[in-house]
């Protein structure tokens, strides 16, 4: 069992060193993890543990407590920033053909997409709403907890590597332009547009702490809750339900459902293989 | 008298080449209502698939699905991993997603799936690695090794391709090597 070659022992943390790390990341760093999915929680605490050499739930909150640069490391590794362009195409194809042409009927449309992230999928739904006509009348409230995503977001600029990937998807999602019309490319980077980009505000906002900000007729919320656990996706999905608008929708991610929640009576299923609700009344 | 059974878990990873040994294995489970079966098979992603469908077709009887976010694993039920996430066991025996990187390229990743199933059942879960074009599950088998649960690899020369099966071999010793065949007997027996 010790006399494994060339594989490091993983890591492993006790339920108690688990229960300390929370409490320091929430009393000291502000920060709290307790409703958090544990499985997925740990298998990034473990990836952030391997990458510093810590083996020990004792040393890993030593190395916590005394620096908060570490701190800020472990964050980034925490908080999952994975996230593409029109992501799931047929849910982008859904919204252009079942959200859109509601939307289309408010004379001031309002969106919160919660969880952003470094815009992709931001700037994915403002050329949808730009092909269909309406970003000039719409507001886009982008928040997400880590506020150097939202740095990187405001800028604008995406590696150049998926674009290539991007372009599919966009076509898969059932636009009609020419993708290439949206952005600029700079070397190995791309600037998206300020035109796309101008009807969007990124702000940081913490969904387990703060509070509702607007009224909506759009919420999405794409592959955040699966972070959390059954409580806190509860309690995440009340504050949704207070910020949106009678009759206003909710998209989700693909396996992500309001099916095990308190929810779900509260809405009726607009598309059931893509994930998105609407609210009744 | 019905014995207990040793398994609370089984999971079954594979890349190219291993659909059809899945569903062989799948058939020789066709009575299992005790264990909960998880498939990690790698696909393309931003492209539709019909895995599910198409294994519940071919092994027959039981219904395949793709677990939700915090789905409740039931006894005897087969799970597929979805496309484009990485599936995760929680200790009060749900299903928790993740979409963060692939491993090895892939998401399902199996190495994750396995060492988050040993996090979860511990020694308890019976693990099969089939054929593959990378080294993904290696790792991951090469854990549930070490915290002793049950591994099994098909045998590389029997495998469609090699290279998963043999990654696996070479990293961990303690693992029982096996043909599609002597697999079915193995898991008829449960």
């Amino acid at each position: 069992m010790n006399n494994v070659i060339g594989l490091n022992p993983k890591p492993q943390l006790s339920t108690q060193a688990f229960e300390q790390l929370l409490h320091l990341l929430h009393h000291v760093y502000g920060y709290d993890f307790s409703g958090y999915s544990k499985a997925s929680l740990l298998r990034r605490i473990y990836k952030f543990m391997d990458v510093q050499g810590v083996t020990d739930g004792q040393q890993l909150i030593q190395l916590l407590a005394g620096d908060t640069s570490v701190f800020h490391s472990f964050l980034e590794t925490i908080t999952v920033n994975v996230t593409e362009m029109f992501r799931d195409p047929g849910f982008y194809k859904s919204i252009r053909e079942k959200v859109l042409p509601v939307l289309a009927t408010y004379p001031q449309i309002n969106i919160w997409h919660a969880g952003c992230s470094t815009g992709e999928e931001v700037f994915s739904l403002c050329i949808l709403l730009h092909e269909a006509g309406l970003l000039h009348r719409t507001r886009i409230y982008a928040t997400d907890i880590n506020a150097s995503y939202l740095e990187k977001a405001r800028t604008g600029v995406l590696p150049m590597t998926h674009m290539r990937e991007y372009t599919l998807n966009y076509l898969q999602s059932g636009c009609t332009g020419d993708f290439s019309d949206y952005y600029t490319a700079l070397y190995d980077h791309v600037l998206i547009h300020r035109e796309i980009r101008e009807r969007v505000v990124f702000l940081q906002h913490n969904l387990v702490t703060d509070r509702s900000f607007n009224e909506f007729q759009l919420i999405i919320c794409r592959n955040v809750m699966i972070y959390f656990n059954k409580q806190l996706q509860n309690k995440v999905l009340k504050l949704f339900h207070e910020s949106l608008s009678s009759l206003g929708f909710i998209g989700l991610g693909m396996k992500e459902s309001l099916l095990f929640s308190e929810y779900r009576s509260k809405y009726s299923v607009v598309d059931g293989a893509v994930k998105i609700f609407r609210k009744k009344s | 008298m019905m014995s207990l059974p040793k398994y609370d878990m089984i999971v079954i990873g594979g890349s190219a080449g291993s659909i059809p040994v899945c569903i062989s294995l799948l058939k020789a489970l066709i009575n299992n209502q005790h264990i909960p079966v998880v498939l990690v098979i790698h696909r393309m992603r931003n492209v539709v698939s019909q895995l599910d469908k198409l294994l519940t077709r071919e092994a027959g009887s039981v219904k395949i699905t793709e677990p939700e976010d915090k789905q409740a694993i039931t006894k005897g039920k087969i799970y597929l991993a979805p496309q484009n996430y990485h599936l995760l066991f929680e200790e009060d025996y749900s299903f928790s997603l993740d979409y963060s990187d692939p491993v090895h390229y892939s998401r399902p990743s199996i190495d994750v799936s396995f060492e988050s199933a040993g996090r979860a059942y511990g020694n308890r879960v019976l693990a099969i690695l089939l054929s593959g074009a990378n080294a993904d599950g290696a790792e991951g088998l090469s854990y549930l090794s070490d915290i002793g649960a049950d591994c099994i690899v098909q045998d590389p020369n029997s495998a469609q391709y090699p290279t998963m099966p043999s990654s696996a071999i070479a990293l961990e010793k303690n693992i029982r090597i096996m043909t599609e065949v002597e697999m079915i007997a193995f898991l008829q027996e449960l």
